[in-house]
C-alpha cells in the first residue's frame, strides 16, 4: 500500500494496473523536474551563448571552459556536488530544486551550443544588409536573426528536452520521489521488480516517442519558408 | 557646390595590413563614379567604409558635411551608434551576394526597413515597394521567397530594397560578380536606368568595363590602396596615361 | 583526510570506470555497426529488429535499463555479475545512439559512389565493406567522439548496481569523511580529465583514418 493505493500481485497484469496510479504520482514529479530543469537550461544556456560571443577573451575563455566542464562531467556527480556542497555555503534548497538545478546546469552546456550554432549559421551578409538598411541591433535580432535561427534551434532543443526527460530518474538518488524511485520502493516491498521496472520503461518509451512526434509536428509548422536549413 | 562624399587622408588598416593609406577622394552630388582595379586593391573597402561596415583609423571622412568620426567618439568607429545611424540614413548598398533576408517574401524584404526605420505605415511602404518592384520588373514576384528567384532577380530585389530607403548615395559592390553570365544583363539594365536619376549619387565597383564606360561620369583606377588614375571614362579607356592602368585594362579587356 | 589521501582512493575507482568505459564503448560500437548496417541494408526483418532495438534503448532511461538488467532479469533466470551487467547495459544504450550515427553516415555516402560500385559489378557486401564503410566511418568520428564522452559520463550510473567505480568510491568516501567539497571536486576533475583523454584519442583516430582515406594503402607505397 502506498499513497492509499493497494497493489494486487495475483497476475502481472493486475499488478501493473494496480501500481499504475502510484507511478502516475511519480510521473508528475518526473515531468515537473524536466520542465523546471529545461527552463533553467534554456535561460542559463542563452547567457553562456551570449557571453561566448563577447569580444574579450577574458570572458569567452573562462566561459568556454565552464561549458566544456559542465558538458564533460557526469550529471550524477554534479548532482551530488550541489546536494552536499551548496548547504555548506548556507544555500539549502529542497531536493527537487537541487535536482532541477543540476539538470538545468548540465543541459545549459548543450543548449548554449545549440544557440551558438543557430546564431553562427546566419551569415555575415545578413548582418551587413541589416546595417545597410539602418536597422537597429534589436531590430536586427528580432526581425532578421532570431526568425532564421529558430527553425534551426527548436528541433535541437527538443531533442535535448527528450534527453533530459530520460535523465530525471537520476534525481531519485537525492531522495526525489520520481517514477523510478517509486518503482524501486514498490519492488522492495513486493520483492517483484520486473513489472514495476518494465512499466517505468514502457512509460518512458511512450513519453519519448510522443515527444519526438510532437517535435516533428512543431518542426513542420514552424515558419521557415525560404530558409535553407542545411 | 560642396562634394557629398569627401575622404581626406583616410588610412584603413586590417591588423598589420594597410588597405588605404592617406586616401583622398571626393564625389559630387549626383555623380556616377565607377571604381575599377585588380581585386584586393581597396575598392570594396571604400564602399564598406562609407556604409559603416568597416571602421577606419586615421583621417577624416564626411558625408553631406557630416564627419564619420565624432570628436569625442569611442570604439572602433569613433562614433556613437546614434551618429552612425544618422549617416547610414543617407546611404544604401547593394551587395555582391544580394544578402536578401531568406525568411521574408520579396515584398517584406523591401518594406521591412521603411516600416521599421523610417516609420512609414505598412500601406504606404507597400505602395512604394510595388512601384520599385515594378521598376525592376518584379512586381509579379512580390509574394515569392528569395530562394524561389534566380540570382539576377534576387539582385534586382536587393536594388529595390536599397532604393526603398531613399538614399542620397547608393553603393554597388560588384553587383554582378556572383551572377551567371546570362543574368548579368538584366541587373545592369536596372542600374543603367538608375544612372539617369539626376540627384542620386552612385558609387559602383565592377569588373564590367563596357558598362562602366557607358554609365559613369568618372572612372577611378585603383591599385594598392590608391587611386592611380581617374577621369572621364572615354579618356581612361581609350588613352590611359599610367602604365599600371594600361596593363590592367589590357588584361581585363583582352 | 587530506586531498592527497583522498586521491589514491578515487584513482582506484577511476580504474574501474576506465575499464567499464572502454569495454562498453567498444562493445557499443559493435552494436552500433550491426544495427546501423541492418537498418540501411538488412532486409525488412533485420531492419525492423534493429529499429525496435534502437527505439527501445533510445526511448527509455539508461538508469531504468540498468535496473531492469540488474534487478528484473534475474527474476526470470538471467543473471550476470554486476560488472558484466554494467558493461552490457551501457553498450546496449550507447550502441542504439551509435546505430543512428552509423545509419546517417552510410546514407550520406553519395549515390554516385554506389552507382559506380554497381557499374563495376561489385556485390552488395563488397560495396558496403570496401566502398561505403571506409568513407562513412570518417563521417561518423565526430559523433562517435561525443557518444564516447557521453558513455563515460553514463558509467557513473553503474554505481547504482553496486559496481565500485569512481562515483561509488566518491560516494562512500563522502559518507565516511563528510568532506564533500574536496571529494566531489576531485571526482569531477578526474572525469573531466578522462573526457579530455577520450576526445584526444578520438581526434587522433579520426586523423589516422582521414590520412588512410586520402592515401589508400596500395596507392601510397
Amino acid at each position: 500500500m502506498m499513497y492509499g493505493f493497494a497493489w494486487d500481485t495475483s497476475t502481472p497484469l493486475a499488478y501493473a494496473i494496480s501500481i499504475l496510479p502510484i507511478l502516475g504520482i511519480g510521473l508528475i514529479v518526473t515531468l515537473e523536474a524536466t520542465v523546471c530543469g529545461f527552463a533553467i537550461a534554456m535561460g542559463v544556456g542563452l547567457v553562456f551563448a551570449l557571453l561566448r560571443r563577447a569580444k574579450s577573451r577574458l570572458i569567452t575563455w573562462p566561459v568556454g571552459l565552464i561549458v566544456e566542464f559542465l558538458r564533460d562531467t557526469p550529471l550524477l556527480i554534479q548532482l551530488f556536488f550541489l546536494f552536499y556542497v551548496l548547504p555548506q555555503f548556507g544555500i539549502v534548497l529542497p531536493a527537487f530544486l537541487t535536482g532541477a538545478l543540476a539538470l538545468g546546469l548540465q543541459y545549459s552546456a548543450y543548449t548554449s551550443e545549440v544557440y551558438r550554432a543557430g546564431l553562427e549559421a546566419i551569415g555575415r551578409g545578413q548582418w551587413e544588409a541589416a546595417t545597410a538598411l539602418n536597422l537597429t541591433r534589436a531590430q536586427t535580432y528580432r526581425d532578421v536573426v532570431i526568425p532564421q535561427a529558430i527553425p534551426r534551434i527548436v528541433p535541437a532543443l527538443g531533442n535535448y528536452l527528450v534527453s533530459m526527460l530520460k535523465d530525471t530518474p537520476v534525481l531519485s538518488v537525492i531522495t526525489v520521489v520520481d517514477m523510478l524511485n517509486l518503482a524501486n520502493l514498490i519492488g522492495d516491498r513486493t520483492f517483484e521488480y520486473l513489472v514495476p521496472l518494465s512499466l517505468v520503461g514502457l512509460i518512458f518509451l511512450i513519453l519519448t516517442l510522443g515527444c519526438s512526434a510532437l517535435i516533428h509536428v512543431i518542426e513542420r509548422v514552424l515558419p521557415k519558408r525560404g530558409i535553407a536549413l542545411r | 557646390m560642396n562634394p557629398i562624399i569627401r575622404f581626406s587622408n583616410v588610412t584603413k588598416r586590417f591588423g598589420a595590413l594597410t588597405v588605404l593609406r592617406d586616401f583622398d577622394f571626393e564625389v559630387k552630388q549626383g555623380e556616377k563614379v565607377t571604381l575599377i582595379g585588380p581585386s584586393g586593391s581597396g575598392k570594396s573597402t571604400v564602399l564598406r567604409i562609407l556604409m559603416t561596415l568597416e571602421p577606419f583609423q586615421e583621417g577624416t571622412l564626411t558625408l553631406a558635411g557630416m564627419p564619420y568620426h565624432e570628436p569625442d567618439g569611442h570604439g572602433p568607429f569613433k562614433a556613437r551608434e546614434k551618429h552612425l545611424r544618422q549617416i547610414r540614413s543617407h546611404v544604401g548598398m547593394v551587395f555582391q551576394s544580394f544578402n536578401l533576408f531568406p525568411h521574408m517574401t520579396v515584398l517584406r524584404n523591401v518594406i521591412e526597413a521603411p516600416v521599421r526605420v523610417l516609420g512609414l505605415s505598412r500601406n504606404e511602404a507597400e505602395c512604394r515597394a510595388v512601384d520599385l518592384l515594378n521598376m525592376v520588373g518584379l512586381a509579379d514576384k512580390k509574394d515569392h521567397y528569395p530562394s524561389q528567384l534566380s540570382g539576377g532577380q534576387q539582385q534586382r530585389v536587393a536594388i529595390a530594397r536599397a532604393l526603398a530607403m531613399r538614399p542620397r548615395v547608393l553603393l554597388f559592390d560588384e553587383p554582378t560578380s556572383a551572377l551567371d553570365p546570362q543574368l548579368v544583363g538584366e541587373v545592369l539594365g536596372v542600374i543603367r536606368s538608375l544612372a539617369h536619376e539626376h540627384d542620386l549619387t552612385m558609387l559602383l565597383v565592377t569588373h564590367e568595363m563596357r558598362f562602366a564606360r557607358e554609365v559613369s561620369d568618372r572612372v577611378c583606377f585603383f591599385d594598392k590602396g590608391q587611386i592611380v588614375e581617374q577621369g572621364e571614362p572615354e579618356r581612361i579607356f581609350s588613352s590611359p596615361e599610367q602604365p599600371r592602368t594600361r596593363e590592367f585594362l589590357a588584361s581585363v579587356l583582352g | 583526510m587530506t586531498w592527497t589521501q583522498l586521491l589514491p582512493n578515487l584513482i582506484k575507482g577511476a580504474e574501474v570506470t576506465a575499464l567499464i568505459a572502454v569495454a562498453s564503448t567498444l562493445l557499443g560500437a559493435v552494436f552500433a555497426f550491426a544495427a546501423g548496417i541492418a537498418r540501411v541494408s538488412g532486409g525488412r526483418l533485420l531492419s525492423a529488429i534493429a529499429l525496435t532495438y534502437i527505439e527501445i534503448f533510445r526511448g527509455t532511461s539508461l538508469l531504468v535499463q540498468l535496473f531492469w538488467l540488474y534487478y528484473a532479469l534475474p527474476l526470470i533466470g538471467i543473471s550476470f555479475d554486476p560488472i558484466a551487467t554494467g558493461i552490457f547495459g551501457l553498450a546496449l544504450n550507447i550502441g542504439a545512439y551509435g546505430a543512428e550515427v552509423v545509419r546517417g553516415a552510410l546514407v550520406s555516402v553519395s549515390e554516385q559512389q554506389r552507382e559506380a560500385a554497381k557499374a563495376l559489378n561489385f556485390s552488395g557486401a563488397h560495396t558496403m565493406i570496401h566502398i561505403v564503410l571506409p568513407q562513412a566511418v570518417i563521417e561518423m568520428m565526430p559523433s562517435f567522439c561525443n557518444l564516447a564522452i557521453q558513455n563515460l559520463k553514463d558509467t557513473a550510473l553503474v554505481s547504482f548496481i553496486s559496481i565500485a567505480d569512481l562515483s561509488f568510491h566518491a560516494q562512500s568516501l563522502r559518507n565516511l569523511t563528510l568532506q564533500s567539497v574536496p571529494i566531489y571536486t576531485l571526482t569531477l576533475l578526474i572525469y573531466f580529465a578522462m573526457a579530455l583523454v577520450i576526445a584526444a584519442a578520438m581526434r587522433w583516430l579520426e586523423n589516422k583514418l582521414r590520412r588512410g582515406a586520402a592515401f589508400p594503402k596500395g596507392a601510397a607505397s
